[in-house]
């Protein structure tokens, strides 16, 4: 079958709050295609976990609200799924692994049992084959003797183990679509180097598509196909990782790359991107990103200064840009690289 | 585990000691004594009855000489004689008291349990729901109505109006003519009402308990990747949610051992029933030392007792407590 598998389209979510309602999501679209990995990277709080959380419908429900939008699987809205059906894609054609492996697992029930669930609930064997079939499985992610590991409670284990059985869950069912939820934050770097060595070797294996939501832009570089950046519940670009990294068209991600580490600048003082994220329950219209923008402030500058005797870049304050594309699958919404590049088609 | 509960149970004997010292000197500081009591309006009694009365008590010694007699003697579990006319054993007092007061404590425990442990679930499962607000007044309602004042429109409803239900006592006049399934029948007639009663006004604390607890593990990580795994909602309640948040309850019940044997004043006077409260309240009104300090005693030992109980129930009930 030709076409994505997985289709997000103008996705809205909002939160209702005691303060009002705050949207979360202004309308994201991504697709994946079969055995493709997609990086969504972006800050804390800019939407990259709500993307991943409503393809499973796991938002908590009130305060999450999806105003809008669909979520196609292999041409399917889930959206419209009922629970039931919705608990049937859950775990076997799409999988999470979460980012607190401390926490994510059920402290009473052995992680055996954990693993062996996924099993039953799909009624995919007895209880018995369940259990063997997990300690199987948490052999082949690399817990060091399973069948000890399997009878044991997740208090006796470190957070890479405990990491590793999620991943054997998630695994377990040979889904066509991961999400790993910043599946490495938390641990340790040595063992976040296991883990993506894992991830890798899985994802090989199984030949299943990974959506990969992290914050770091080494994880990305280094295993996803396409990479799209996400600032304040928006997608401002995506593109296939490499093009990303060499050319990237927003200023949020200039930012982002010009803000790692060991660039050779040679310049002792890491550069950061000024200013903060607004706050979501109160986003003016315009670009997101127009109040940190370097290239909307110095058009500020110029006009104010005299030099120019008009706001070029009044729109900025005006209209939210579309995404445009500036390169065969490299898209970026902004207002000033499509007026200096212009060409792309929306 | 043996030698934690072993040690824990050597450890109650040092507390025990401790906490009989304090009840026995504030006993003795409450104003009035057995003697006092017992003669102050009795024209006839002479100073030397008096004196004669104290040394026969063994109240004419010094305070120390006797609480170490009444530990000498605690220490063969021998409760002592009751100060009152009848003068029997405080262990025999207090054993025929506790059945009654024991029946309905379990009895409006276990409803307690039965009721509000699903309202608790149910109303933190659906939360903000029609029904969690519903409970919610009903459970408040009965926490916050006196128990006396329900309890008399309660006897006045069903025992006086409708007819129903006996208002007092725990046996009808015919109770001892009656053949095993009567006096089953009638002991549970006289017992409904008091036990409802008590259950409806402790409903209040464990639902609400429950309900917090299973809110507070419903936002878990733990129960998300349940989700994730596809179970269905209701495995995800009750296999994942339920267990860690019933957990906590273990403790409570641990808590309310002593509770079991210690009977409520207002309500066994209300429905006249001849239970431990009864019996302590006499006591202390007639200042009958070795009758309070018996149960006091027992108290005491209970409340540690419980409270071990409650450790290693929660040790059995929670891999992170057996293990760690």
């Amino acid at each position: 079958m030709s076409g994505p598998l997985l289709a997000i389209r103008d996705l809205r979510v909002d939160f209702a709050t005691e303060k009002g309602t705050v949207r979360a999501l202004f309308g994201v679209s991504l697709s994946i295609d079969p055995g493709e990995t997609v990086g969504l990277v972006g800050e804390s709080g800019c939407g990259k976990s709500v993307t991943a959380l409503s393809i499973l419908r796991l938002l908590p429900s009130p305060p999450a609200i999806v105003r809008g939008g669909e979520i196609l699987l292999r041409g399917e809205n889930l959206l419209d799924l009922p629970e039931k059906r919705m608990c049937e894609v859950r775990g076997k054609a799409v999988s999470m692994i979460f980012q607190e492996p401390m926490t994510s697992l059920n402290p009473v029930l052995t992680v055996g049992e954990q693993v062996a669930e996924v099993f039953t609930a799909h009624r995919e064997c007895g209880r018995r084959e369940a259990a063997a079939r997990a300690v199987s499985w948490l052999g082949k992610v690399r817990m060091p003797d399973p069948e000890r590991r399997a009878r044991e409670y997740p208090h006796q284990m470190s957070g890479g183990m405990r990491q590793r059985a999620m991943i054997a869950t998630a695994l377990a069912l040979e889904p066509s679509l991961l999400i790993a939820d910043e599946p490495t934050t938390a641990l340790d770097v040595t063992i976040q180097a296991q883990i993506m060595a894992l991830l890798q070797e899985m994802r090989e294996r199984e030949r299943m598509a990974v959506l990969l939501i992290t914050h770091d832009l080494g994880v990305v570089h280094d295993f996803a196909d396409r990479t799209a950046i996400m600032y304040l519940g928006r997608i401002v670009e995506i593109a296939p990782t490499k093009g990303l990294f060499s050319d990237p068209i927003h200023p949020y991600t200039q930012g982002l790359l010009a803000s790692l580490p060991g660039k050779g600048t040679g310049t002792a003082r890491l550069s950061s991107i000024p200013g903060a994220v607004p706050d979501l329950s109160s986003v003016p219209p315009g670009c997101p990103f127009a109040d940190r923008c370097p290239y909307r402030q110095a058009a500020l500058d110029r006009f104010r200064g005299g030099a120019d005797s008009r706001d070029s870049l009044g729109i900025c304050d005006r209209e939210d840009p579309p995404l445009f594309e500036y390169a065969p699958g490299h898209f970026a919404a902004c207002h000033y690289q499509r007026a200096m590049r212009g060409g792309g088609a929306s | 585990m043996l030698r934690f509960i072993v040690r824990r149970l050597l450890l109650t004997i040092p507390l025990l000691v401790g906490i009989s010292l304090i009840s026995f000197l504030m006993i003795h500081l409450a104003p009035g004594g057995p003697i006092s009591i017992a003669t102050d309006l009795n024209p006839r009694a002479t100073a030397d009855a008096r004196a004669r009365l104290e040394k026969y008590y063994g109240l004419d010694r010094p305070l120390h000489v006797q609480y170490a007699r009444w530990l000498e003697r605690m220490a063969t579990l021998d409760f002592g004689d009751s100060f009152s006319p009848d003068g029997r054993p405080v262990a025999q007092k207090i054993r025929e008291r506790i059945p009654i007061t024991l029946t309905i404590n379990v009895l409006s425990m276990g409803l307690i349990l039965l009721v509000a442990i699903p309202i608790g679930i149910y109303s933190a499962v659906h939360r903000g729901s029609l029904f969690d607000r519903a409970s919610t007044v009903f459970v408040f309602t009965g926490f916050s109505i006196p128990t006396f004042w329900l309890a008399l429109l309660l006897m006045i409803l069903f025992g006086v109006k409708l007819g129903w239900l006996p208002i007092s006592g725990i046996g009808s006049l015919d109770y001892q003519s009656l053949g095993l399934a009567g006096k089953i029948a009638d002991r549970a007639r006289h017992l409904l009402l008091p036990v409802l009663l008590a259950g409806f006004s402790g409903l209040a604390g464990m639902s609400r308990y429950m309900r917090s607890n299973m809110l507070e593990v419903i936002r878990q990580d733990y129960i998300a990747s349940a989700r994730a795994k596809g179970l269905p909602e209701r495995k995800v309640v009750y296999r994942h949610a339920m267990r860690n948040a019933v957990l906590p309850v273990i403790t409570i019940l641990g808590l309310s051992v002593p509770d079991l044997l210690g009977g409520s004043v207002i309500f066994e006077t209300i429905f006249a029933i001849p239970g431990m409260g009864q019996l302590f309240y006499q006591g202390v009104m007639s200042r009958d030392y070795p009758l309070i300090m018996g149960i006091l005693t027992i108290g005491a030992f209970l409340t540690l007792l419980g409270n071990l109980l409650a450790d290693v129930g929660y040790a059995l009930a929670d891999p992170r407590i057996r293990q760690g």
